[in-house]
């Protein structure tokens, strides 16, 4: 009886914070800013954080990522003396699949953990609190900008990954392993399409941002406010946003594939 | 003067972002203005088209003339229907034209070659091929095989 009425509560509980979740969103979307110029202000000096000081870490994964992925194509494509194809392999690759999903992942590891953090830490000083006394909606304040931030830079971040990682199994298949370098192109260009590969990994991007950095705002603003409750709401942002992309990323790539 | 850093920053970084978008579009896909080119259809239906799909290129000489539009099934005469976009600047194939469904390769994906014939009429809109090439089958050619090898016996 018991493990059936606890059961019955985790249910109730978990469409709660659904619930709870989708009018937050709702609330962050409809506080339209005061003076455009303000809100501006504020956008920037998140998306700095969010997205510029995420750079290196973007550039650097995306670097190695491009490189390995040169390296063990090559190896795998020259057993059937088709090594030419690796353009076509570390493009297709990176843009439908590695580039958001992982672009997603550090994200959610690197900014989102720090959105939770700063949030939660926020409402434990009581620093929400003190700005709704003075007027101020934290809403329009601290939420929106952040949320917006992440909205526009995980996108951004993601194409710069998968460019870095092309610049860098190209490296690795024409400059050292001496694939000749036409051919690399000429497949690659012949296999991908703008319309389809190259947008369908932005708009991929796209659909991650908003899950991650809702669960990321969200988990921040609704913590318990002490310490302890900051630490777990950050380790839940990350485990729900990676497992979020996850899920999301099958379900937009059987939406993208089609035709079943 | 610390703002303006911020936003110089906030600035190279969507610059910076526009700028391997642009490099994901130009080098990686291959895009030019010539993605959207005008197109005129043609219709042809093969007994067996393979692994054609769509999108597949068509080729005079091994030069790119098009591209495989849509494949359906003509129920009437269970045969597929294929329509292709042949690019408007190659407007001189003749209607006796052949068109065959070859491999690039052993192992590469299918396309579809033109073979030129003789006519002096040229296909426009909507024109028909007739002569078609079907799909090389590995295993029908196999049985082929086996059965001429068991009748030479």
């Amino acid at each position: 009886m018991k493990s059936i009425q606890s059961a019955g509560l985790t249910a109730i509980n978990s469409i709660a914070a659904f619930g709870r979740a989708g009018l937050f969103l709702i609330h962050v979307m409809l506080h339209k800013p005061k003076s455009f110029s303000g809100a501006m202000n504020l956008l920037i000096k998140q998306i700095y954080s969010v997205g510029v000081l995420s750079l290196v870490i973007i550039v650097v994964s995306g670097l190695f990522i491009g490189m390995v992925l040169g390296l063990q194509g090559y190896t795998i494509l020259a057993k059937f003396g088709s090594e030419q194809a690796v353009g076509q392999l570390l493009a297709l690759t990176l843009l439908r699949e590695l580039g958001p999903v992982v672009t997603a992942l550090l994200f959610a590891g690197r900014a989102c953990s720090a959105l939770t953090a700063e949030i939660g830490l926020m409402k434990a000083t009581e620093q929400l609190s003190s700005l709704e006394m003075m007027g101020v909606d934290p809403y329009r304040r601290i939420i929106a900008p952040r949320f917006i931030a992440g909205l526009i830079c995980l996108p951004i971040l993601c194409v710069i990954f998968s460019a870095v990682g092309v610049l860098g199994g190209e490296f690795v298949a024409v400059s050292w392993l001496q694939i000749h370098g036409g051919s690399f192109w000429s497949l690659m260009q012949q296999s991908v399409y703008f319309s389809t590969d190259v947008v369908n990994g932005i708009i991929k991007a796209f659909c991650f941002a908003i899950a991650t950095t809702w669960i990321a705002v969200f988990q921040g603003y609704e913590c318990e406010p002490t310490s302890e409750g900051i630490g777990k709401a950050t380790t839940r942002t990350v485990v729900l946003g990676s497992l979020s992309i996850l899920a999301l990323d099958f379900i937009l790539t059987a939406a993208m594939i089609g035709d079943f | 003067m610390k703002n303006k850093q911020l936003e110089l920053m906030v600035g190279m970084f969507v610059i910076l972002g526009f700028a391997a978008l642009a490099y994901l579009a130009i080098q990686v896909s291959g895009l030019s203005g010539s993605s959207s080119k005008d197109v005129y259809q043609i219709q042809a239906r093969f007994d067996d088209i393979g692994g054609l799909t769509e999108r597949a290129k068509v080729s005079i000489a091994g030069v790119t003339v098009g591209e495989v539009d849509s494949i359906v099934l003509d129920k009437e005469l269970y045969m597929a229907l294929v329509t292709f976009n042949i690019y408007a600047d190659v407007e001189n194939i003749p209607t006796d034209s052949s068109f065959a469904i070859l491999t690039n390769g052993l192992l590469g994906e299918k396309y579809v070659g033109v073979s030129i014939g003789a006519e002096e009429e040229y296909l426009t809109q909507g024109g028909e091929i007739y002569d078609t090439q079907s799909a090389l089958v590995l295993e029908n050619l196999i049985s082929q095989f086996l059965f001429e090898s068991t009748q030479g016996d």
